[in-house]
């Protein structure tokens, strides 16, 4: 049983000879795959859009390339050849982006790909997978590969903190915990932020469910309004801009089902984030799990304040 | 000239200008009914008919077979060029030219991998260099003899993406790899000289470690010359430089800024394909008449 990340990606690869791995100069997550890959580790070098319509390439000769670069530079600087070589050419390329989100910690804005699910979604047949932790990451990864279209993977390797239950299949979301007054919804590394507020809100009295969405291309569109159907209060929690990414497509989901429902987004909203340590931007941006559980409980008690014909409308706070 | 190099795609040598002459007039007749970019795909109608004709293993009937030869053609605005030489070798109707720019079919302004012979879509520049680098990646790793051709424009080459995939083909090595530019000279708006100087391109890409070579890109002899025995230097990615004229073939829109792409009324086709045939003849010298 593979534990790590490029234990995994190596062994999937001695069994599939399609399978290539690529990257420009971001070796961080799979430092032993060139000695372990021979001819099949390509290192291009500091250049994202050579890597990625080189990964077109290999994909047309019927390989199946896993990319790794850091997430901004792989999504932003070589988005229109993820969009035009890759997207237009239905190819099934796997585009790992390292240190999404708040995971680019301390590097400051140039690093922070917090569009990139927003910008990705929009290409289609593009699948989009956000592991919580090293356990969802490993376990989606086979279906990652197996899959024939292309897909981003949000790459989170960090240590589990939640229990997830076995099996998971693409597209699946996953009940971590059923509440009927609150459900609280995230993919990435957030998740194990939410999973410690969930405690926390149970603990002071209400009844909160969580899902974690590790997919969010598809969508588990299923999951998503059967918890809308049986909560008060939604809450989306996703280290990324509030436009594009979960919320969004909730909202986009809700209407297009013509069904309402009290939304709350808790997401970075119109800014980048102050760099610091993870823990750090954790605190400063009120997204640790406290913070968090403080923020659901003061937007559940305001929710009671709220006029009935307003109860039923997307709010933001 | 070397048997294994010049002799693959089928043609006879006399065969190529009648050839050329058949895709020019298939040209001028996309430039109307909604038009086309005329000049960048007059200028690589030569270096087509060469690559199609004499250097490439591939046929109608080998377009999906593992073994063939690959052309990505990135300048894709100049695609009326490869339509005409595809359809004049068979590998797809004539006919079907007739339905440029129609809903129902696959040949639009850039090409698209659903017509027959048609490896992968461009239109955007700057793009299938790096495509060819991960198809000829793909060959070594199976250590297949294939190669691949990229047809690229000398506008083209203003895209960074070029320059970053001129460096990685040589740090990898890739002497499968062929980049074949239409130089001819003039970008959109403007002369490339007077835009963004391109020259002395051949030191550039050979202090980008590729194997250079320069010819004159419409005339067969000089194309036969410059593809005798690739790659020109083993262990590099090969480039050959053919120097062309935009528009070439109708000296009433030749090295015309104003005539990149064109739409034209019906009835000034049969004055340009009669054009055609003053210089050409019937096309049966390889030299224009005049």
């Amino acid at each position: 049983m593979s534990e790590t990340y490029q234990d995994l990606l190596a062994e999937l690869a001695q069994r599939d000879p399609r399978l290539v791995v690529l990257t420009a100069e971001n070796r961080a997550a799979i430092r032993e795959l060139p000695a372990r890959l021979g001819p099949r580790f390509i290192d291009v070098g500091i250049c994202e859009q050579t890597l990625v319509g080189m990964a077109a390439g290999l994909a047309l000769r019927g390989r199946v390339p896993v990319v790794h670069a850091l997430a901004s530079f792989l999504v932003l600087r070589a988005y229109e050849f993820i969009r035009t070589d890759v997207g237009v050419g239905g190819l099934p390329v796997k585009l790992v982006g390292y240190v999404p989100g708040l995971l680019s910690t301390a590097n400051g804005p140039t690093h922070q790909a917090i569009e990139d699910v927003a910008l990705l979604r929009t290409i289609p047949g593009m699948q989009i997978f956000c592991p919580a932790d090293r356990a969802q990451l490993l376990a989606g990864l086979p279906a990652v590969l197996a899959s024939p279209r292309p897909c981003y993977l949000r790459y989170c390797d960090l240590a589990p903190t939640v229990e997830h239950p076995a099996g998971l299949a693409l597209g699946g979301a996953e009940v971590l915990a059923e509440g009927s007054e609150i459900t609280l919804l995230s993919y990435g590394l957030l998740v194990g932020q939410a999973a410690q507020a969930q405690r926390l809100l149970a603990q002071a009295g209400l009844r909160v469910g969580l899902l974690s969405l590790p997919w969010l291309e598809p969508l588990d569109e299923a999951a998503l309004l059967a918890v809308a159907a049986r909560s008060a209060l939604l809450v989306v929690i996703e280290d990324h801009f509030a436009r594009g990414g979960l919320y969004t497509m909730l909202a986009e989901l809700l209407l297009r089902e013509g069904r309402s429902a009290q939304v709350l987004s808790i997401a970075l909203d119109q800014r980048w984030f102050r760099p610091a340590t993870l823990d750090a931007v954790l605190e400063h941006e009120r997204l640790s799990g406290a913070h968090l559980a403080e923020r659901v409980q003061r937007a559940w008690q305001a929710r009671g304040a709220l006029a009935p014909s307003a109860a039923g409308a997307a709010s933001r706070r | 000239m070397s048997a294994t190099d010049a002799e693959r795609g089928g043609l006879g040598a006399e065969e190529l200008p009648a050839l050329a002459l058949r895709v020019r007039e298939h040209v001028v007749r996309m430039a109307t009914g909604g038009g086309c970019f005329i000049g960048a795909a007059l200028s690589c109608v030569e270096l087509l008919v060469y690559l199609y004709g004499r250097v490439l293993r591939l046929s109608p009937q080998t377009v999906g077979d593992a073994g063939r030869d690959y052309l990505l053609f990135s300048k894709g605005h100049a695609v009326p060029a490869l339509y005409g030489v595809l359809a004049e070798l068979g590998y797809f109707p004539r006919e079907r030219l007739g339905q440029h720019l129609q809903p129902q079919d696959s040949l639009y302004w850039h090409p698209h991998a659903a017509l027959p012979g048609v490896e992968f879509h461009s239109g955007s520049l700057g793009h299938l260099l790096a495509v060819g680098l991960g198809v000829a990646a793909d060959l070594r790793l199976a250590g297949a003899d294939n190669r691949v051709f990229v047809v690229l424009g000398d506008g083209e080459l203003n895209e960074g993406s070029i320059w970053e995939a001129c460096l990685v083909a040589a740090a990898q090595r890739l002497d499968n790899l062929v980049a074949v530019i239409d130089r001819n000279g003039l970008q959109a708006n403007a002369p490339t000289e007077q835009l963004v100087p391109l020259e002395p391109l051949e030191a550039k890409f050979a202090a980008f470690g590729w194997g250079v070579r320069r010819c004159d890109g419409h005339d067969f002899g000089a194309l036969a010359a410059a593809c005798t025995r690739l790659p020109l230097e083993p262990g590099r990615p090969t480039v050959i430089i053919a120097d062309t004229v935009r528009g070439k073939g109708l000296p009433s829109l030749e090295r015309r800024v104003d005539r990149w792409f064109v739409d034209l009324p019906a009835a000034a086709i049969a004055p340009l394909l009669t054009e055609l045939r003053t210089v050409y003849g019937d096309g049966a010298s390889g030299r224009p008449a005049a």
